[in-house]
């Protein structure tokens, strides 16, 4: 009885992929990572977000066997990756930062050489590979003479080479054009949607927000705070942009009901959001269900709303309110 | 099994081609048919002066070293050192005389041999050194080691398998070496001499020679056992660089430090006499050809079984280190 009613629940919930328990690394004295943990389920895609030197890229490389943990442990498709690595890894496709590939050869003996390092792949898989990432026609050209670009793609046909479930990207869009990051994250996406587990990390965080269904953010070798993308924005503040006329009346009538007021919005949004047709606008910090309790008393004040949106916070400023929590603690 | 053995010669496919195409061997091959026609014709100058001083017999000849030897190891000047070289020199030479054999009778075959004892020591050493010591650190400097080592294969076949190329590519540098010294030489001095007899088998005891071993081979059998020596001293050189290529991240470092150890080796060669435990380094023991030729040793105590011994034990320990930090060790950058 007991045991269907788990496999019940196991049918509801995608697989689980990637686990990674409580792990740490110590480099010297230095403890680079600490208690990080997450699982990816099949289908998802994992943002790992962070700026520079926050033990992002420590961590992925504990993620394929590059990093021994200090403590903790990562299984993929249920087998340690530090135990049993041959069998833990065959699951897995990655990137590790730049996609390093054999200069002095092209791009099909580099795939030839990568295929060889792992049973059962055939003359047809690399073909396909091929084509999946759009490299046809210079795939017999040595890579020396690639685009970052094509180096990219041709790391992404080497990390699909072997049909993994968990697809590993670190800083994908590393050099890459706003058009071709924007293929890479449909593609991704596709990747995603035919059953992949996708961990992609990155320090832009706008990339990440477009990009995932979860996120974790770390911070200084500590994961700050984890789940899906919508979930932490909605607990975090949000804002409302006001355009109101006469604007000096409007600010004192919005004083005046008891909003809280933004007077430099640069310190809280993105400079980019700022822009534009938000011009001259108010900020106010307040959720959106105020908004339309507001309208009919500042109408009532005689003043005109020509707009009033609501502004949702990007990670950058999730990710600024956290690490200044985690500052004044 | 059957898939270990698949998947290790998959690894090693891979790591030729790298070795190939990153056109290392074609270096060595080049610096070979360049250096080996100099030397050619540097020898054959000489042979030319030696004829016109003692015509063509060749017993006049080495009567003359005999004598100039003889001679200056009456003179005060000359270090006690090579006093017992010339000593043993002579009385090597003597044998020759007394046998009716030309030690130098020139041909392919003569200028290969004495070539080889020449080049056993830097020259293939350091053409061994071009081909391993980048072997993994390249890996590291390009970052390529990260694409290797997240696939899924156990970290030691990768670097068993790169073990296994270097051998395949000492091979056939030694190989090489000898075929193209044969091939040249041949066009200076013509390609006979293979049945020429050449003496082994001096037992140096100070400074006399024990003759009582002292035996005649063909000079082809001769050549055999030279290459069996210089691929012996080939494969401890390669499996330290290997070390080296594996604890020093970057390549010109790894470079270095081989070729001031084999540089320091024959520096050593020369004046280590008086520092006996030097004998324990591999460098001075790489010269095995010249316990065939008999030329004296560097240092009181060693044999061609101690050489061989001190650079196995050498090499057991370089592949347990290596093995060990490869296996071990976080790829950080």
């Amino acid at each position: 009885m007991k045991l269907e009613s788990h496999a019940d629940r196991a049918a509801k919930l995608p697989e689980v992929v990637l686990q990674v328990d409580r792990l740490k690394k110590v480099i010297g004295k230095k403890t680079i990572v600490e208690n990080v943990s997450f699982t990816v389920r099949e289908g998802e895609i994992f943002g790992f977000l962070g700026p520079n030197g926050a033990g992002k890229t420590t961590t992925i490389r504990m993620l394929v066997d590059l990093i021994r943990p200090t403590e903790g442990s990562v299984s993929i498709c249920g087998h340690q990756v530090h135990r049993n690595p041959e069998l833990a890894l065959s699951y897995v496709g990655s990137i590790v930062e730049n996609p390093e590939v054999y200069s002095y050869l092209t791009g099909y003996e580099n795939l030839e050489q990568f295929a060889r390092m792992q049973p059962g792949i055939s003359k047809e898989r690399l073909k396909e590979v091929i084509a999946l990432v759009g490299l046809d026609a210079r795939i017999h050209d040595k890579v020396k003479t690639y685009s970052l670009g094509m180096r990219q793609r041709l790391g992404i046909a080497q990390a699909l080479l072997g049909a993994p479930k968990l697809l590993i990207l670190d800083e994908p869009t590393n050099g890459l054009d706003p058009k071709g990051i924007k293929e890479l994250r449909q593609f991704i996406r596709s990747l995603a949607d035919q059953g992949m587990a996708v961990v992609v990390s990155s320090h832009l965080l706008s990339e990440i927000q477009l990009m995932c269904d979860r996120v974790a953010i770390i911070s200084r070798g500590k994961v700050l705070a984890s789940g899906p993308v919508a979930d932490l924005i909605q607990n975090s503040s949000s804002y409302v942009a006001w355009q109101l006329f006469p604007r000096v009346r409007g600010e004192e009538a919005l004083r005046a009901l008891g909003c809280q007021l933004i007077e430099h919005p640069g310190e809280v949004l993105d400079d980019a959001l700022l822009t534009g047709s938000m011009e001259g606008s108010i900020l106010t910090a307040m959720r959106q269900e105020e908004i339309q309790e507001l309208i009919p008393q500042l109408v009532k004040a005689g003043i005109q709303i020509q707009g009033a949106h609501k502004i949702n916070p990007t990670l950058e400023q999730l990710f600024l309110e956290m690490t200044e929590r985690e500052s004044i603690e | 099994m059957r898939a270990l053995n698949n998947q290790i010669i998959g690894l090693v496919r891979n790591e030729t081609e790298k070795m190939i195409r990153k056109k290392r061997f074609y270096v060595v091959l080049l610096v070979l048919l360049v250096l080996v026609p100099v030397f050619s014709y540097a020898q054959m100058k000489q042979a030319e002066s030696k004829r016109e001083k003692y015509g063509t017999d060749w017993r006049r000849e080495v009567q003359q070293a005999i004598t100039d030897n003889q001679n200056s190891l009456g003179s005060d000047r000359v270090p006690e050192e090579w006093k017992k070289y010339r000593q043993v020199y002579i009385q090597q030479m003597k044998y020759y005389l007394e046998h009716d054999v030309n030690p130098a009778a020139p041909g392919g075959v003569t200028f290969t041999r004495e070539f080889l004892d020449n080049a056993a020591t830097l020259f293939i050493p350091l053409l061994i050194m071009g081909l391993g010591s980048d072997i993994v650190s390249a890996e590291r400097t390009t970052g390529t080691i990260k694409m290797l080592l997240t696939r899924p294969v156990r970290r030691w076949k990768i670097l068993l398998s790169k073990l296994i190329t270097l051998l395949m590519f000492v091979s056939l540098t030694v190989l090489a070496v000898f075929v193209i010294c044969y091939l040249i030489s041949g066009m200076f001095f013509g390609y006979k001499g293979f049945q020429l007899p050449v003496f082994t088998g001096f037992r140096l005891d100070g400074a006399s020679v024990d003759l009582s071993s002292v035996h005649a081979v063909p000079q082809w059998t001769y050549l055999f056992m030279q290459a069996g020596l210089i691929w012996y001293v080939g494969v401890v050189v390669a499996i330290l660089a290997l070390m080296v290529s594996v604890l020093v991240r970057s390549t010109a470092a790894s470079i270095i430090i081989m070729m001031s150890s084999l540089i320091a080796g024959n520096i050593l060669t020369n004046m280590a006499s008086a520092w006996t435990s030097a004998k324990y380094l591999f460098m001075v023991n790489l010269g095995l050809t010249d316990y065939l030729a008999g030329t004296p040793v560097p240092i009181e105590g060693m044999s061609l079984g101690f050489s061989l011994l001190v650079l196995g034990i050498w090499a057991a320990c370089s592949l347990v280190v290596s093995f060990l930090v490869f296996t071990k060790q976080d790829i950080l950058n």
